[in-house]
């Protein structure tokens, strides 16, 4: 019961990432992208943690968020110091 | 019997009100006028609704490992996130991005001159 539950969020949720992939793709400044391809990577470790409660294998789809949120989270900080200086050194 | 299924219930009341906050920074992200206004948005977004949800799966899993991993992500999220938007913020008001509403503060302003 729960488990199906959190099948039609997720799925709901990866709705809702296209709709962020739509302001990625018209976004009329370059900012407007980053800030979408940020929501998409947080929808995507939420959507991961769930899969992992649907498929009951916690273990290594917790493990694999985890991983996609730091990458997700230095990839957003490169971004801004490249807005900042215009070089990434 | 009974404990579990509060446990549930408040395990699915809690990923729906995450949902809610996930759909309402997405609206804000598709019609806000702004860059700074799309950002107010999408951090609500991520703080609110990837906490509330996170917070369910926590709920729903029991006690394991895998549930201190999922708080861990939590915290982590709630750090890293706000970070990253000040980042950006900064960057952009530095680098002299457009603005919708100073913009049309500015226009009300020459025309009561």
């Amino acid at each position: 019961m729960l488990r199906t539950w959190f099948l039609l969020v997720s799925v709901a949720l990866a709705l809702l990432a296209f709709l962020s992939f739509y302001r990625a793709v018209i976004g009329p400044t370059p900012a407007d992208r980053i800030i979408a391809i940020n929501v998409i990577g947080t929808k995507t470790v939420v959507i991961l943690a769930m899969m992992g409660f649907v498929y009951e294998e916690e273990w290594m789809f917790v493990d694999v968020a985890l991983v996609y949120a730091l990458i997700s989270f230095v990839a957003t900080v490169g971004v801004a110091k490249y807005f900042r200086k215009g070089r990434l050194s | 019997m009974s404990l579990s299924l509060v446990r549930d219930g408040l395990a699915a009341v809690s990923v729906t009100a995450g949902l809610f906050f996930f759909a309402v920074g997405t609206l804000g992200l598709l019609r806000l006028p702004d860059v700074m206004t799309r950002m107010h948005a999408t951090t609500k977004c991520d703080t609110l609704g990837a906490g509330l949800i996170l917070f369910g799966v926590a709920l729903g899993m029991g006690w394991t490992v895998a549930t201190v991993k999922v708080m861990l992500i939590v915290v982590f999220i709630w750090i890293t996130n706000p970070t990253a938007s000040h980042l950006l913020a900064w960057a952009l008001y530095k680098s002299g991005v457009p603005m919708h509403l100073y913009r049309s503060f500015d226009a009300d302003e020459e025309e009561s001159r």
